[in-house]
């Protein structure tokens, strides 16, 4: 079974699919049509393909499974390096699962160069799986950088009314953060000697001096993808032009990517300026979780709002990984997949209102309850899920984080805390702003309710949030060996320098 | 008695000037009617003197009293510029035809450029060196001008002579004063000097060497005329605006890679010795081009002035590598030259296809909408500015990988962290020019392309760049090859 480059074949079958698009010749309403189909279909073949990841995979070993190597740039001793641990392999679920739902999501939706649509959603899949499968420091930064590519059109040609600003800042802060990174990737290989990664991991021990210059660079590129207060100001506006598979994406997927790059880069290889700079992120976390839940609040536009919200979830992220103990590392990691599924949700939730009514303004709507029972219902379920009620899927992971939070600092966690409460508060004042009342306004009286493509998308999104919320040992426990590892290795790595330094004196 | 010197090392050079030669009688019996097939036959001469380049072997050759080198660097240098030659040449020949500019002068033109470069890429001597240049530098300042009786051109070629005849004399200053401490001109008699000092003089007590510093000063300075770093840079803007597109093309890629391998030879190997010398004055030229080059562009409403300061940038790039003064650093400058070669040529391609109504245009919002009308064009140019900003996974990137890798591994952390941060300024430029082709509407509709010469060149360039990432071994090893013998022969 295992005879066959799972792990690449993830990654490039979209990329097959984009050249088959792009081959598409013919009349206009041929090619739209057969693009959409080759798009979904690709993706869902990708998606199969990856759930082969899943059932090959081995919870108990700790390491990097599924291996591939092989030559890549002679000279520098780069190589093409896939491989997935526990951590990895869900959010390259995530990917694939988010992709063709994006795909279906915009099919009557787009109707403007679907083409090149397609081939742009498919492209950025390849990234996005790329990215984390990669097992080399220059595989890896060809892939994170190379999301720019596709998502700068995505927002930038199909986007809203102020979509050029949105995809120029984006574009150019994102990549401001990960050029450091790219100087920082370099330093590591003149000092590892080499840019595998599991090999700097077990093998590296970078100066103490150096970690902290080189822990800075990495966190310049993954804040700003995470985004982290104060570098976010990208996301609300990146968020609201972006049509909303591009919104589903951004938020579900791409945010990862800095959380991912924090658990694969910075932790294991410079782990004393982790233990050093902890108290740096914690925070930051703290300021966004507040800050930008009051934000939210204030928040006319729906899609601005749940952008505000998503930063304020990334932050309990960011708080659990940096706690360093197992409860916090497994609750970032599975806030982190629960946000990509809900706040994909909530995306999706507007983007269906905004087809219909042509406004994302909250005080556009109301009463929708009256027309839309089974939209009300899903919108439902994910404000809750966002809102962390028990035996929904945000509950586990912002419990799992809190708890680690509390074992290292009461006050972070505490802090941390009030964002919850804030969360409700302006999760549930936009919902019974949308759904509840009166239905007074009359272009809203004839709204049709979810159409079958509709509930195609979000049924597999609502069985999930139930899933991870009523059993989240499914989740937990192919990543617990890898997470274990992780913190294992940051222990030991922290008491050798210690003794190090005692030595010394 | 002189001995007869082996002319094999030489053979490109002699068939070139041969060729170049004859077409010029040729050209002269038959007039200016002869234009389309002098230039074809020049495109097979190119083609050759590239053949003859490849087939020379890996050693190392000197030949003509030690004035000449040949060697796996130069073979590689000539191959880019041949390339590069070749490529614009192609490209300009349709140009020639539309515009009615029928001089067969032309193409020779370009062959004698080229072969000043070839002559420049071997010289093993100051002389060698200073005659090479010239020979390229006096047919570039007739291109620029071929258009007599166009104001903007016949303007362009007059700057071009002036400031580049007072390059020409600082470096002729430099590398007097370079004769006049060394005692020779010969580049491995001047690096032998440093190593074990001149008249007595140890080369550890760097203070002796002062007359040499200054007048390697001076030289660098002639050679950063040529490549135009900052701050010797004033007249790209102007030439490349007023020179015809095609010669433009031909100045912003092909004398620009000879002139840097120029430098990278003189750097190396009889100024060797004097690494942290010129270390400082390479890195200032380094950050001044890159952060010029990042911020004067963005203003630009003409394309081919934009890619003046684009260009101006990417030399400071290439700078970067070189200034790191190892052999890592030579190989990253190769494969940045390399990278940049290709990707300005097809850039120009685009340019060059930039008609309306049968008149070529020049401002960047005529691509407007490009997206819409010549969706396959706005691919390739998006490709290329991508790749010119250094966004994975396109070729860019790695050439900007390899010229930093080699600033880190020297230590130079603040010139590598400048450098990146101008390429972030940089990307704002080239997106301004996606932005248009795809997210803008359409202004007015560019002419359909229809010569094939131009699509072949787009596609081989475009291709290039965006199929890099898979197959890098090539260029990477000819290139790791040529630093290996550069810097250990």
């Amino acid at each position: 079974m295992v005879g066959w480059p799972i792990l690449s074949l993830t990654t490039f079958v979209p990329l097959i699919g984009a050249v088959f698009i792009f081959l598409i010749r013919g009349e206009r309403d041929v090619v739209i049509q057969n693009a959409r189909n080759v798009a979904l279909w690709t993706s869902l073949v990708t998606f199969l393909v990856s759930v082969f990841i899943y059932v090959n995979f081995d919870p108990t070993v700790a390491g990097f499974q599924m291996v591939e190597k092989g030559d890549w740039i002679p000279g520098l001793g780069v190589s093409y390096h896939m491989g997935v641990d526990g951590i990895s392999m869900w959010f390259v679920l995530l990917s694939t699962l988010l992709t063709p739902l994006c795909i279906l999501a915009s099919w009557d939706v787009v109707r403007e160069r679907v083409k090149e649509y397609m081939i742009a959603f498919l492209v950025l899949e390849t990234m996005m799986v790329g990215m984390f499968c990669a097992l080399d420091l220059v595989l890896f930064y060809l892939f994170f950088e190379g999301v720019l590519i596709p998502m700068f059109l995505i927002i930038g040609v199909w986007g809203g009314p102020r979509r050029v600003y949105a995809a120029f800042k984006f574009f150019l802060y994102t990549l401001l953060g990960s050029v450091l990174m790219l100087v920082a990737v370099l330093a590591v290989y003149w000092v590892g000697g080499t840019t595998d990664i599991p090999r700097i991991i077990d093998t590296v021990a970078f100066p103490a001096g150096m970690q902290t210059w080189l822990w800075l660079a990495f966190f310049a590129s993954f804040a700003v993808k995470v985004p982290m207060w104060p570098v976010h100001t990208w996301l609300p506006d990146a968020h609201v032009e972006a049509p909303t598979a591009g919104s589903v994406i951004l938020a579900g997927v791409l945010l990862k990517m800095g959380g991912y790059g924090f658990l694969r880069f910075s932790i294991p290889m410079f782990p004393e300026a982790t233990a050093d700079l902890a108290p740096l992120v914690f925070a930051l976390s703290v300021v966004a979780i507040i800050y930008t839940s009051l934000v939210a609040l204030a928040q006319e536009d729906m899609k601005k709002l749940i952008a505000y919200s998503s930063v304020a979830h990334m932050g309990f992220v960011t708080i659990g990984m940096f706690t360093l103990t197992t409860q916090g590392v497994e609750g970032s990691i599975f806030q982190m997949l629960s946000h990509g599924i809900v706040s994909a949700a909530l995306f999706l939730c507007v983007g269906v209102l905004y087809d219909r009514v042509h406004s994302r303004e909250i005080a556009r709507y109301g009463g929708l309850v009256h027309v839309m029972p089974a939209f009300a219902v899903v919108f439902m379920v994910m404000t809750l899920a966002a809102v962390g009620l028990p035996g929904l899927s945000g509950f586990v992971g912002e419990f799992l984080t809190l708890v680690g939070a509390f074992q290292v600092n009461t006050w972070v966690a505490t802090l941390a805390t009030t964002g919850i409460i804030l969360g409700a508060a302006y999760m549930f004042w936009l919902y019974r702003r949308v759904i509840f009342g009166k239905l007074v306004k009359a272009e809203l009286r004839s709204l049709p309710d979810l159409t079958p493509r509709e509930f195609l998308v979000f049924a597999p999104l609502v069985v999930l949030v139930f899933w991870m919320g009523v059993y989240p040992a499914t989740f937990l426990e192919p990543m617990a060996a890898s997470v274990a590892k992780l913190i294992g290795d940051y222990e030991s790595a922290l008491a050798a320098a210690r003794s190090v330094a005692v030595a010394a004196q | 008695m002189t001995e007869f010197p082996a002319l094999l090392p030489a053979a490109p050079e002699i068939f070139l000037v041969c060729a170049a030669l004859g077409l010029l009688l040729f050209g002269v019996m038959r007039g200016d009617g002869s234009t389309h097939l002098v230039g074809q036959i020049s495109v097979l001469v190119l083609v050759f003197t590239l053949i003859l380049v490849i087939g020379h072997g890996d050693g190392r050759e000197v030949t003509f009293s030690g004035q000449f080198v040949m060697d796996p660097f130069g073979r590689l240098m000539k191959s880019l510029v041949l390339v590069a030659a070749t490529l614009t040449l192609i490209m300009s020949l349709g140009y020639l035809e539309r515009e009615k500019l029928r001089r067969f002068e032309y193409p020779i033109l370009i062959l004698l450029a080229t072969l000043g470069m070839l002559m420049m890429i071997s010289a093993n001597d100051l002389i060698a060196l200073y005659v090479g240049l010239e020979v390229q530098s006096l047919s570039l300042y007739v291109l620029a001008a071929i258009r007599r009786d166009h104001g903007r051109s016949s303007e362009a070629g007059l700057k071009y002579f002036v400031l580049g005849a007072l390059s020409s004399g600082l470096l002729l200053y430099g590398a007097s004063l370079v004769y006049g401490f060394a005692g020779s001109t010969n580049f491995e008699r001047i690096a032998a000097g440093l190593d074990t000092g001149f008249y007595g003089l140890l080369a550890a007590d760097v203070s002796h060497a002062f007359g040499i510093v200054v007048g390697m000063v001076f030289v660098l300075a002639g050679l950063a005329f040529k490549v135009s770093a900052v701050p010797f840079h004033m007249w790209t803007p102007d030439v490349y605006e007023g020179a015809p597109t095609p010669v433009t093309a031909f100045f912003s890629a092909v004398p620009k890679v000879a002139a840097m391998a120029l430098l990278v030879r003189v750097t190396m190997e009889p100024f060797g010795g004097l690494v942290p010398q010129w270390q400082q004055v390479l890195m200032a030229l380094a950050v001044g081009s890159m952060v010029l080059g990042a911020f004067a562009a963005i203003n630009q409403t003409n394309i081919k002035r934009l890619m003046a300061y684009s260009s101006i940038g990417h030399v400071g790039y290439a700078l970067t590598g070189l200034a790191a003064g190892t052999e890592q650093g030579a190989e990253g400058v190769m494969i940045y030259l390399a990278i940049y070669l290709v990707m300005t040529v097809g850039t120009f391609a685009v340019i060059l296809c930039m008609r309306q109504q049968g008149r070529m245009v020049e401002d960047i919002e005529q691509l407007s909408g490009l997206a819409r009308t010549h969706p396959m064009m706005a691919l390739v140019m998006a490709a290329f500015m991508f790749s010119l900003a250094g966004i994975p996974p396109l070729a860019g990137f790695f050439g900007k990988l390899y010229v930093f890798l080699a600033a880190v591994e020297a230590g130079l952390y603040g010139l590598a962290v400048i450098g990146v941060l101008a390429s972030v300024v940089a990307a704002f430029y080239y997106l301004r020019i996606v932005k248009l082709m795809y997210f803008d509407d359409v202004l007015e509709t560019l002419d359909r392309q229809t010569d094939d010469k131009m699509t072949a060149v787009l596609a081989a360039t475009g291709l290039f760049t965006i199929g890099f990432f898979a197959f890098p071994a090539p260029v990477v090893e000819a290139a790791s090859a040529a630093a290996a013998a550069l810097v250990g022969g």
